[in-house]
């Protein structure tokens, strides 16, 4: 299992041709505490880039973007009536959506755990 | 300038704190050209208390107040009495000159007295929950199709012809511009049902309808029940809308929500507000739980302070403009705060028993009038259901009796040709409402003076 | 010797212990239940006679369960929302320094003249020739507004600023359409007010960002450099949300005029200006007037607000329906019967009736007690208090656009300086322990921790000296880390509320305890 990174702050784990993704937990502390988040719906088909959740703080609402093509397979239900944890475990039980991969050349301008810690901490 | 505490010491002293060396100084960004030189030409110097009350005095003095003549005018706005107290109380300067309850530690006032209006509101339309105002009914009900286009994800909304017609063309206005398809018909006269088009709607909804919309009363008076069209609707994914101008006439007929409506929203003016020309008055927004993040407009809610206790606070923000900005469910901000409260002011003097109570007296009060009126010659009763409000068909123009009523210090009803100027036959309806307001001396004079002028 | 007064004592013990008290009261500060916890269906305060019997005519709807509105009787409902009044602050208690918000003086006779039967009790769809009184008041108010901004007409029916804003941006639209001209983007300064990207988008188009200067003020290159033939128009703010009259707005009309674009004011500021500048020689195409902030009326915790849009040639012809024309004496109301061929541009109605009829009457009795002089000063005495406030705290807090020059009506600070972990909601919350409502915090978005400060002229230099005062020791125990201010406000009616807790388990309506219990 591979885990990449984006400059939006998510984080995606490839097995096979199956993504999940979240945010990370320097985006959670930067959000505060978060209140609720939407999933999408199983089924949809995204193009890289495109709104795939939201998630909310108090004060903030944010876009979480499809880092990569493909269709969601599922969405986490857990965070609706537990947005609690994205803040207590945004990089595990807190994950937002798995998609399938469509096009697995999109993960070359992606991160690595490195090059993430150096990224956030450059901002 | 009673208005302005500074005296001339005051200015010398904070231009010589601030280091300008005259007030111009401090309009240095504003280019010379679009400085003015003295005072705007054209208009008045300042004038005293008096002189204003005098001028603006004689001014209200030309219109004919409803106080003054019997008066039977509805159609989305209602004559009742207001209980003294509410007037009292929206004044307290704590209320009237407050701000949104952005800083809930010292706005509990503001902030409980929304979640009781959001609590009765909610109770009344037979709805889950409620926000805390819209500006007036016909804008709330342009956010309801907004919100069911959301809710849907799809953008063609059937109207009754049943719907007040200001409200359909608010929407039809906005339509245009958002390119929302939006299927509408004018109402026709039909006896015992005027402005009811329900195998129309039924008919209407399919896989693309967002939501039906229709308003119970309706515009003429009707009342449908809900119930069948609900399930339509649900059937096929869409959602029921219904419109209420007359909330008073939820204390006598079933809610809306509890007919399966999904949305109600409507105009609040009659509880508390006064008839004020058309505003500002109060709309009313409700929904089902599960639709509350689509809501437009403010919420408050229940919570705790630090210490435990139980307080409220604006809630859900992120749906709105100052967070959400082009991503808003709306681009509402300000509301209809005080209006509201006064709403709530009156609910909670009447309480169910006095709601209740007011409409059996508003129904009782309007079938007298009907009776009364239809014994007159040439004039047929359209309605075979009412609440406080009905249709006269007159053997002429209703424009021109109307007119002549008022030269007789009478002011009758709305003519429908005036709401409806393309309406085909239309142009021979009055609607008359009657209210709690109105006496049997009202009753009697009107009946009188119409005989005459259709004599 | 008469010794009759029992030992009582007339001098006070030094005071040092604070007792909880058994009601949670703390003497005048009275806690109070909701109306549902002390009501009941079967109470009531309105006495109604006993309906004569008639045969129902309901359709067979009649209301068969209890709906749970509960009912005070009338002393019980005044004591109980005289009671909530006093968990407010208010114009009437002290200042209120919100910027962009404007919380003047809001004047009694205001209230008395709107309350007049003859505005008050009269319908929206009575006769027209039985309310030439109302037309008159509101083409009379009209008139005012297009002098005070240079513009030649006006639209009253908007119910308050972003309604006004939905108004300006529509007859933006029509107005390109009606020249075949179909753009798809409004451009809107980043620093703008949130209403602005939301009308834009509420009326159909996209926004996109214009970024603002170091000085605070909109980038012109930056805008020339984005205009073109998909830009139906422009939203700025002027003077703007940092408190800066944007001294490029002549420019920058000129610049969408050029480009084929429209341009729309957010008249939001317009305190700080009216009577000394009229936006129509600026070269703009429509602005909103928010009578609830430059004209005094009030605020009422939400609304009801009013925003009348004045328009310039360009646009005047698209203006919605209904309004008041005057032809020789008398008023006449152009609405869908009688608008026909020579209003035939108009894009319709954007609302029921004629407007917020009764905020006309205040705001129209405000402008005549003032008059023009007096408006004059209004704005003179707005920015005279906002600058004084900037340079009374300018040594102590960050001002980033306050070096250049004077403010307008509003005073800009930043959070900068403070000692780690204190921010600008601690310095808000302890205001609140001074007796001051806090000023707009975080707005705009372009300043870290923004404090906009906007004291208007309601306020006697006294007034400002103590608040100063006040401002200047929070912001000193800000700068020394006083952990205390995380905790603050200690003495208003609750402590800091748990919006989290709020947002993530909404309580929206109040539910029977079993019910509740039954949601869990």
């Amino acid at each position: 299992m591979a885990r990449y990174f984006t400059e939006d702050h998510e984080w995606i784990d490839i097995e096979g041709d199956h993504a999940t993704i979240g945010i990370t937990d320097y985006a959670q502390e930067q959000l505060g505490d978060i209140v609720f988040v939407e999933v999408p719906e199983s089924g949809s088909v995204l193009e890289k880039g495109a709104d795939a959740a939201v998630v909310e703080s108090v004060k903030a609402a944010s876009d979480v973007y499809a880092p990569v093509s493909g269709e969601i397979l599922e969405g986490n239900d857990a965070l609706a009536d537990e947005p609690a944890l994205v803040n207590t475990s945004p990089e595990e039980d807190g994950w937002f959506f798995r998609m399938s991969l469509s096009d697995s050349s999109e993960l070359e301008g992606l991160m690595d755990a490195k090059a993430y810690k150096a990224f956030v901490d450059s901002l | 300038m009673r208005y302005l505490p500074l005296e001339p010491a005051d200015r010398a002293a904070m231009l010589a704190k601030i280091g300008a060396r005259d007030v111009d100084a401090l309009f240095a960004d504003v280019p010379e050209e679009a400085r003015l030189d003295g005072p705007v030409h054209g208009l008045p110097d300042h004038a005293t208390e008096l002189a204003v009350e005098r001028d603006l005095g004689a001014m209200a003095r030309k219109n004919v107040s409803a106080a003054d003549v019997p008066f039977f005018l509805g159609c989305g706005a209602y004559r009742h009495h207001i209980p003294a107290s509410v007037d009292h109380l929206i004044q307290r300067g704590e209320f009237l000159t407050s701000y949104t309850p952005y800083q809930p530690e010292i706005a509990q006032g503001t902030l409980q007295a929304l979640f009781e209006f959001q609590t009765q509101v909610a109770r009344l339309y037979g709805c889950d929950v409620a926000n805390a105002s819209m500006y007036d009914g016909s804008t709330a009900c342009w956010e309801a199709i907004v919100m069911a286009r959301r809710i849907t994800r799809r953008s063609k909304a059937i109207i009754s012809a049943g719907v007040h017609p200001h409200y359909v063309a608010v929407c039809q206005t906005m339509a245009r511009f958002t390119k929302d398809a939006l299927d509408v018909a004018l109402p026709e006269l039909t006896d015992g049902a005027p402005g009811d088009d329900m195998a129309r709607l039924l008919a209407g909804i399919d896989g693309e309808t967002s939501a039906v919309v229709v308003q119970y009363p309706n515009v003429l008076g009707h009342i449908d029940d809900l119930s069948e069209l609900a399930e339509r609707c649900h059937a096929k994914k869409a959602l029921l809308i219904a419109v209420v101008t007359e909330p008073v006439a939820l204390g006598a007929i079933r809610s809306p929500g509890e007919m399966g409506a999904d949305i109600v929203v409507g105009e609040g003016q009659s509880l508390g507000v006064g008839l004020n020309f058309g505003g500002p008055y109060v709309g009313l927004f409700a929904c089902r739980e599960k639709h509350v993040r689509q809501m437009p407009g403010r919420l408050a809610g229940e919570t705790v302070d630090a210490a435990g206790q139980r307080g409220f606070v604006l809630t859900l923000s992120t749906r709105e403009q100052h967070i959400r900005r082009e991503k808003a469910t709306s681009n509402i901000c300000t509301n209809s705060g005080l209006c509201a409260l006064a709403f709530s002011v009156h609910m909670t003097l009447l309480g169910e028993k006095g709601l209740r109570n007011l409409a059996a007296l508003n129904h009782a009060r309007a079938v007298q009038a009907a009776e009364r009126l239809a014994q007159i010659d040439g004039i047929d009763l359209v309605n075979g259901s009412f609440f406080n409000e009905f249709v006269l068909r007159l053997p002429q123009d209703a424009r021109q009796v109307a007119r002549a009523l008022a030269d007789r210090m009478i002011l009758a009803g709305v003519s429908l040709g005036r709401l409806y100027p393309d309406g085909e036959g239309l142009d021979r309806g009055l609607v008359v409402a009657v209210t709690e307001t109105n006496s049997d001396e009202d009753i009697a004079a009107f009946a009188a003076a119409l005989e005459e002028v259709l004599a | 010797m008469n010794m009759n007064s029992e030992g009582r004592p007339t001098r006070p013990e030094p005071a040092d212990a604070v007792a909880e008290s058994w009601t949670g009261n703390k003497a005048l500060m009275l806690e109070e239940a909701l109306i549902f916890e002390i009501g009941t269906t079967a109470s009531t305060g309105v006495d109604v006679e006993t309906p004569p019997a008639v045969r129902s005519r309901l359709g067979g709807l009649d209301r068969n369960r209890e709906i749970g509105l509960a009912g005070l009787s009338e002393p019980q409902a005044v004591r109980h929302y005289t009671r909530l009044s006093r968990q407010n602050y208010a114009i009437d208690l002290g200042l209120f320094p919100l910027g962009s918000c404007t919380m003047k003086h809001n004047p009694r006779l205001n209230e008395k003249v709107a309350r007049m039967p003859g505005f008050a009790d009269i319908h929206p769809l009575q006769p027209v020739d039985t309310v030439g009184g109302a037309f008159e008041l509101i083409h009379t108010l009209g008139e005012w507004l297009c002098k005070l901004t240079g513009m030649p007409a006006v639209a009253m029916s908007p119910k308050a600023g972003a309604h006004g804003e939905l108004c300006g941006v529509l007859a933006i639209r029509s107005a390109l359409e009606a020249r075949g001209d179909a753009r798809e983007v409004i451009l809107v300064p980043e620093s703008a007010h949130g209403t602005n990207p939301a009308t834009a988008a509420f009326a159909g188009y996209k926004v996109e960002d214009i970024p603002a200067t170091p000085e605070g003020r909109v980038d012109l290159a930056a805008l020339e450099a984005r205009l073109g033939p998909d830009v139906a128009g422009v939203m700025i703010t002027n003077p703007n949300t940092c408190g800066l009259f944007e001294p490029d707005m002549k420019r920058i009309s000129d610049a969408v005029h050029a480009a084929g674009g429209l341009v729309y004011c957010d008249g939001a500021n317009f305190n700080a200006i009216v009577g000394r500048v009229r936006p129509g020689d600026l070269g703009i195409d429509a602005m909103h007037i928010n009578l609830h902030k430059t004209f005094s009326t009030p605020h009422g915790g939400g609304g009801p607000g009013s925003g009348p849009v004045v328009f310039s040639e360009a646009l005047a012809p698209f203006a919605p329906l209904p309004f008041v024309e005057k032809q020789g004496d008398h008023y006449i109301l152009i609405e869908e019967e009688t608008a026909e061929d020579h209003h035939a541009s108009s894009f319709g109605r954007m609302v029921a009736f004629h407007g917020q009829m009764g905020m006309f009457t205040r705001a129209l009795a405000y402008m005549m007690s003032h008059g023009a002089d007096g408006l004059k000063q209004v704005a003179e005495d707005a920015v005279l208090n906002a600058n004084y406030i900037l340079r009374s705290l300018d040594d102590v807090l960050e001002a980033p656009f306050g070096k250049g020059g004077p403010c307008m009506h509003e005073a800009l600070f930043s959070d900068k300086g403070f000692a780690e972990g204190f921010t600008t909601l601690d310095l808000a919350k302890a205001l609140i322990d001074e007796g001051y409502h806090p000023m707009t915090m975080y707005f705009p978005l372009v300043v870290h921790g923004a404090m906009l400060i906007e004291p208007t002229e309601t306020e006697s230099k006294e007034t400002l000296d103590q608040f100063i005062g006040a401002l200047r020791s929070i912001v000193a125990r800000a700068k020394a880390g006083d952990p205390s201010m995380h905790q603050a406000p200690f003495h208003a009616p609750r402590r800091r509320l748990d919006e989290t807790a709020a947002a993530r388990k909404p309580v929206l309506v109040w539910k029977e305890p079993e019910q509740a219990e039954a949601a869990e």
